[in-house]
């Protein structure tokens, strides 16, 4: 059974496009990531996933219960950090803490203390004093602390420093090597890239591509830098190509041979072929729409 | 329960501070009134002849010389205005707050369904109402042994318990008001209030108006006829359980189903 499968799911606010007719499905014990721009649907898919909001059309199930009609079950074996934290006025971290514990009605105080541990947190801060990192940090603790099977994240680094960041990843990966799902949303690629095994590209409410982050990666494509001048331009499955002050950049998915021909029969310094990093290829879909990731031609 | 106990906890200060305001004015109304007594036979003519106003507050029928007249007007209003006020405040806040404070994603994304949440939060409005009328209550009833008087029990339980009603049908009309709101409702709430505060006055001043006596919950919270009659009139508390039932049906309806933004 998959940790969450989406079918055609929908949702229109009154005639604004939230999302539309997206499906993926995430496999127990992924890692997985969902990328897009601001304004691309990943919150609305994740609020509509926990039930916050009802799709307009289309279905999903989480480990196999209907996010509709099953959504207090589904809710107690999910760990939710939303993009942006708020927390009731007056309260202390530890008074946060405990709330979220009652209502999953479960004892979370050893799970719920090693983790402010780990992330420097102080239990006895009143929430309204604490920066939107901190803020953050509690949100993380509540998420994690039940032990939930299944992590949903949205932007969920926003407002850690590097440090925190690095240790945040930590603790996810460990639940993850324990059997937890995660699903995570991000605009920032690196993140996905370093942490996550599978991912997911949302833009203005349709998914893009889905599959595994090494083969989003390996579409074929290269990125490659001259030094010096050759006629590189009008060679096949050359994209995003760029005239630089001592040669060129571009994207190349054509064939090897041709890209060799062309460059020793020019005047060369200095050439570097390297693998193109998913910001890259993100770019470059969201750019053109991303029929040629679909069909490499390399 | 955690979610009536943190609303208890949460809304302790507004009550603690509006049950202590209330008290503060109910007991020294009370306290004044053996020195008001004595000029209260010439006030009596004087509250009786001033036309519109006296038919709004009924002082024509009220015998402003005895304990219980007395009590009927100025604390009627202490009581039915601060009550009514209290309750539609925070009746109004209780749902819509969440999606204020951005809070609505925390609670509703653990495992709770949407009924027992307003369930466990209409509760906690219906016990701080009630908890603030029983202190109002004895504190009346204190204030009244301290200053001699025999206590009108009758009239003084009757009256109590006629705004103790007046506010639990605010509390819920505002509480279904809150379900649909994005945003504080504070204005609302207090608008709310008043406006029935002064339908009831209206409808006192003339009798074509008469009828929106059953609209009103001060309707049936008006001291002249509960003394005159000894009893609440029953056809307008119908009216307004009928009220307080529709505002907690709505609650349930539309927030059950509601997108939380």
């Amino acid at each position: 059974m998959n940790a969450i499968e989406i079918r055609d799911l929908t949702k229109y606010y009154g005639k604004t496009r939230g999302i539309e007719q997206i499906s993926l499905t995430v496999r127990r014990g992924a890692f997985y990531g969902f990328i897009g721009p601001n304004g691309a649907g990943k919150s609305t898919t994740l609020r509509t996933l926990l039930g916050l909001i009802r799709p307009s059309s289309g279905s999903a199930r989480i480990y196999g219960l209907d996010i509709g009609k099953e959504r207090e079950k589904i809710l107690a074996r999910v760990g939710y950090l939303p993009s942006e934290v708020s927390f009731y006025p007056g309260t202390r971290v530890k008074d946060v803490l405990k709330l979220s514990a009652d209502l999953h009605r479960r004892d979370c105080r050893k799970t719920g203390r090693l983790l402010c541990e780990r992330l420097q947190l102080d239990e006895s801060r009143k929430v309204d004093e604490l920066s939107f990192g901190n803020r953050k940090k509690t949100a993380i603790v509540c998420a994690l602390q039940h032990e939930p099977e299944l992590l949903i994240l949205d932007e969920p680094t926003g407002g850690l420093d590097p440090l925190m960041q690095r240790e945040f990843f930590e603790i996810l990966r460990e639940r993850n090597k324990a059997g937890a799902t995660v699903f995570l949303s991000s605009h920032i690629l690196e993140e996905i890239q370093h942490n996550c095994t599978d991912a997911a590209m949302i833009k203005a409410g349709a998914i893009l591509t889905e599959g595994s982050v090494a083969k989003l990666l390996g579409t074929g494509t290269k990125r490659v830098s001259i030094r010096g001048s050759a006629h590189c331009g009008s060679l096949a499955g050359v994209k995003d190509f760029h005239l630089t002050r001592e040669g060129a950049d571009f994207l190349y998915s054509g064939d090897m041979n041709a890209l060799m021909r062309t460059v020793s029969e020019g005047d060369i310094q200095d050439i570097t072929v390297t693998e193109p990093d998913l910001e890259e290829i993100f770019l470059h879909y969201y750019e053109r729409g991303g029929e040629e990731y679909d069909h490499p031609k390399a | 329960m955690t979610i009536l106990k943190h609303e208890l906890r949460q809304g302790k200060t507004a009550l603690l501070i509006w049950t202590a305001a209330i008290s503060l004015l109910l007991t020294v109304c009370i306290l004044i009134f053996p020195e008001m007594q004595g000029d209260m036979d010439a006030m009596g003519e004087l509250f009786s002849s001033m036309g519109s106003f006296t038919a709004a507050f009924r002082m024509d029928r009220l015998n402003m010389g005895t304990l219980p007249g007395f009590y009927a007007v100025e604390c009627g209003n202490i009581l039915g205005l601060g009550g009514a006020f209290f309750a539609s405040l925070a009746g109004v806040s209780l749902l819509s707050k969440e999606e204020k404070d951005k809070t609505a994603e925390f609670l509703l994304t653990h495992p709770v369904s949407r009924a027992r949440i307003v369930t466990e939060k209409l509760t906690a409005l219906l016990l701080q109402i009630t908890g603030m009328n029983l202190i109002l209550l004895a504190l009346a009833l204190l204030s009244m042994g301290l200053i001699g008087e025999d206590i009108p029990w009758k009239e003084v339980l009757l009256l109590h318990g006629a705004y103790f009603l007046l506010q639990l049908e605010s509390a819920c009309i505002c509480f279904g008001v809150s379900a649909f709101l994005r945003r504080g409702g504070a204005g609302i709430g207090i608008g709310l209030a008043a406006m029935l505060y002064f339908l009831n006055l209206v409808a006192n001043m003339t009798d074509h108006l008469k009828f929106l006596k059953a609209i009103t919950p001060f309707g049936y919270c008006e001291g002249a006829d509960i003394l005159a009659q000894g009893r609440l009139n029953a056809g307008y508390m119908t009216v307004g359980i009928l009220f307080a039932c529709i505002g907690a049906g709505a609650a349930y309806g539309k927030y059950t189903g509601k997108d939380i933004h």
